[in-house]
């Protein structure tokens, strides 16, 4: 008697999980993890459909900052990376859990602050200097530092520019990611550094603008990888693959230079 | 304040405009803590009641615990949820993270100390009322806690309710879980998060309110729900 009860709860749960998941499952799917900037500058939602009509399979993006769409990858929650941090993606490859990494596309990043610039930024000669003038006036920085890309960089600018930015008092650790990190910063009036896409697509500016662009330094290349089969067998290493090619081919990167933003191309396919 | 009162008119002119994509992300909002509260009663009702009814040793202990559980942060759930059905976890043989079943699986989690705490006061009450009554008809011990279930069942609902609030309005779990993936896991909360990120807080508040009266409008339902079934079955 309480076996057949036990029973019938293990069916009625197992309906309700299938219940909760959506009707149409068939199609064939990968999880794409990847980051914030790619996801919330609408990137994703423009090519996306081009490869899901031209195949047939459909992309799940996580978004996440790159450090942590890279533990996805290793734990093997995720078919493909696409990420932007050279040189934590090489480890992950050299590591085994990547069975490589291809380039694939690049933007700029950009120094964010108040228009009235309190530490004449505007001015500054290369991206460490731009750094030197925040830190010399002790204007409010924001940092992500939350481990993504953009993070990763900001701390090589901050190596650079010989400034040991964290303990000091105008240096705020958010531990969130881009947009949350932008609301921050509008909100006091603060500096920051962000990829162009987020800021591009980001309305809550109240006073902010860009402060500072343009240098080559600012470089932001992203790269795709294939998590490895051989250490995650269950990985869609087909369907993965057939993305990979795809957004690396001419199609791909037709679709990626097509995706503009009032007017202005937020990401360039690398040059071959 | 002008951009505060900005904000707000244009989140009221998207709710006019809303399209079947909204509807896509209430509907899945919807399922995934439906199920839920369904799963968390099965379980939290029969869990407090039983807690009431039981005597045992360290059932103080317990009480405390499941009373101290109502306040679990839900970004723990997510992470501990993760961490089993990740593919290098215990579960991550079956694939189920990144799935609305992973989400249900957290909100379950979430709910049942909620429905059992209050259950367990609501029976308990009952329980002190009826006790020498049920002894005398000679009911069993796991009879006594199906009558009393029966007999609390409106002031139950009050459960139910809590449940669903807890489940669709927590944003922690899922988005850990679930992922926040477009036209797959995105719910009302992510979804909300998500539109703040891009600093698009109108829409963020537009979705906020339709969230708000869902919930107001499940309450009212279920509250006139009671009222019907008390009138029509006493």
């Amino acid at each position: 008697m309480a076996h057949a009860l036990l029973n019938r709860l293990r069916v009625f749960t197992a309906a309700m999980l299938v219940a909760a998941a959506p009707a149409a499952g068939a199609a064939e799917s990968i999880v794409l993890a990847s980051t914030t900037s790619t996801e919330q500058s609408g990137l994703f939602g423009h090519i996306l459909p081009v490869f899901e009509k031209a195949t047939g399979i459909t992309v799940k993006v996580v978004a996440l900052g790159t450090g942590q769409a890279l533990d996805v990858g290793r734990r093997g929650d995720a078919d493909a990376l696409l990420v932007h941090d050279r040189v934590a993606e090489d480890a992950f490859v050299a590591e085994g859990y990547g069975r490589y990494r291809r380039d694939v596309m690049y933007n700029d990043f950009v120094v964010i602050g108040p228009g009235a610039d309190p530490a004449a930024v505007k001015g500054a000669s290369d991206t460490p200097d731009a750094f030197g003038r925040i830190a010399g006036k002790a204007a409010t920085f924001i940092s992500r530092a939350d481990k993504s890309g953009t993070h990763a960089a900001e701390l090589r600018f901050w190596k650079a520019a010989g400034v040991e930015p964290v303990g000091q008092d105008w240096y705020k650790e958010a531990g969130a990611g881009m947009g949350p990190t932008l609301n921050m910063a509008a909100g006091v009036d603060a500096y920051t550094l962000s990829d162009r896409g987020t800021w591009a697509n980001f309305k809550n500016r109240q006073s902010l603008a860009i402060v500072y662009e343009g240098d080559p330094k600012l470089f932001n290349p992203y790269g795709v990888i294939l998590v490895n089969p051989d250490k995650h067998p269950h990985v869609k290493k087909a369907a993965a693959e057939q993305f990979i090619d795809w957004i690396t081919s001419d199609a791909g990167r037709e679709a990626i230079a097509s995706y503009k933003l009032g007017g202005e191309q937020l990401f360039y396919p690398t040059p071959r | 304040m002008s951009a505060f009162a900005a904000t707000f008119t244009d989140a009221v002119s998207l709710l006019v405009t809303f399209d079947h994509r909204v509807a896509e992300i209430v509907g899945l909002s919807l399922r995934v803590s439906g199920a839920a509260v369904v799963l968390g009663a099965l379980i939290g009702l029969p869990l407090g009641a039983c807690l009431a009814v039981a005597r045992f040793p360290g059932k103080s202990v317990l009480t405390v615990l499941v009373n101290g559980l109502m306040g679990l942060p839900s970004v723990v759930v997510g992470v501990v949820v993760y961490l089993f059905l990740s593919r290098s976890g215990p579960l991550g043989e079956f694939g189920l993270l990144y799935t609305p079943p992973a989400m249900v699986v957290a909100q379950t989690l979430l709910v049942v100390p909620l429905m059992a705490a209050i259950a367990r006061q609501v029976v308990d009450d009952a329980w002190q009322r009826y006790e020498e009554e049920l002894r005398m008809l000679r009911f069993s011990w796991w009879r006594s806690v199906t009558t009393l279930l029966h007999d609390c069942r409106h002031s139950l609902l009050v459960a139910l309710l809590a449940g669903l609030g807890r489940a669709m309005s927590e944003v922690g779990a899922v988005m850990i879980v679930g992922g926040n993936i477009d036209r797959a896991t995105r719910v009302m909360t992510t979804a909300i998060a998500l539109e703040t990120s891009k600093g698009d807080l109108a829409l963020a508040i537009a979705l906020g309110i339709v969230l708000i009266f869902l919930i107001l409008a499940l309450n009212a339902l279920a509250f006139g729900l009671r009222h019907w079934a008390i009138r029509r079955f006493g």
